[in-house]
């Protein structure tokens, strides 16, 4: 029947309309999974370069050295984790924009804006926060504060976009507070929450939704 | 205003104004531009249903202005609400009874 095919039109129509205006659908799970892997070779430069084999970030390893020396290693530290962030970042906008031209979305609605501001205000904190820890040199807390910080962010804007960020987010929370139980094992908790979480979060939207 | 013995609203038989109330019902308000790129109509068409929508108490329209420049957003009305979800269960039990 014809006027049955409009119903079901219709509905499509209202379920299609609703969710694109309320939820940020161009996330693309290569954003996770590119995110991953740049976290991973973030944690590999600073395995490989900076610790010099050594997989535990404790403060002995700073203080073996002089105080000059001690600076430039953790301002080198500092330096990896913060282009780790604006790497995973471009990357993640990148993937998002070849999606949303894709499946004809668009990038910038109000939904959009809503998400970035959800995101932001739990991120910005963080970042001035992991700042004043670093200049009081509480800098053993960075790792967790990043992964403490970057889960609340990732629960508070998955409201706007799907639901499965809500999850992870609460995952990095919880991989945050172990890493402050454990700050000298940094490193593995860092590519835990940051790379291999990303990744396995990456593929299975992936595969969900884009494959 | 006619409801259909179905539930059916006849207010609610354009996809235009399906778009509106839909985005609407989720969303506290949005404005002119961004339901115009959110549905893909023209100026006129938009307009014209939105003016159909709000002559019947189904949007609210709330005009400002953001620096200079006029902006005028829409959100859902206690009745808009009412009836777009009874249309929905009608719409719904429709298709179920097929």
């Amino acid at each position: 029947m014809d006027n049955n095919t409009n119903y079901s039109e219709d509905l499509k129509v209202i379920k299609k309309v609703m969710e694109e205006s309320s939820r940020f659908l161009s996330l693309s799970g290569l954003s996770g999974l590119f995110a991953g892997l740049i976290a991973f070779a973030g944690a590999t430069v600073v395995y490989l370069v900076i610790l010099k084999n050594k997989i535990l970030l404790t403060e002995e390893y700073f203080t073996g050295v002089t105080e000059k020396e001690s600076r430039i290693l953790k301002t080198e530290l500092i330096a990896v984790l913060a282009l780790v962030l604006i790497l995973a970042i471009v990357v993640s906008l990148y993937f998002s924009y070849r999606k949303s031209l894709r499946k004809d979305l668009k990038m910038w609605t109000p939904v959009s804006k809503r998400l970035l501001i959800s995101m932001l205000i739990p991120l910005v904190t963080g970042g001035i926060f992991i700042i004043i820890l670093y200049i009081q040199n509480q800098w053993m807390l960075v790792v967790p504060a990043m992964l403490l910080f970057y889960g609340l962010a990732l629960v508070n804007a998955s409201k706007f976009t799907y639901s499965e960020v809500f999850y992870l987010g609460l995952i990095e929370i919880l991989t945050g507070l172990l890493c402050t139980i454990f700050p000298v094992y940094g490193l593995v908790f860092w590519c835990f929450g940051f790379g291999l979480l990303h990744i396995g979060y990456g593929l299975t939207m992936y595969r969900k939704y884009e494959g | 205003m006619r409801v259909e013995i179905s539930g059916l609203n006849k207010l609610f038989e354009n996809r235009v104004r399906l778009g509106i109330m839909s985005v609407l019902t989720v969303n506290d308000s949005y404005d002119f531009n961004n339901l115009k790129a959110a549905l893909g109509v023209t100026d006129g068409n938009l307009a014209s249903h939105l003016k159909a929508l709000e002559e019947n108490n189904l949007i609210r329209v709330n005009k400002r202005f953001i620096g200079r420049k006029p902006n005028t957003s829409y959100s859902i009305t206690e009745t808009g609400a009412q009836l777009f979800r009874t249309h929905l269960k009608a719409l719904e039990d429709i298709i179920r009874s097929q």
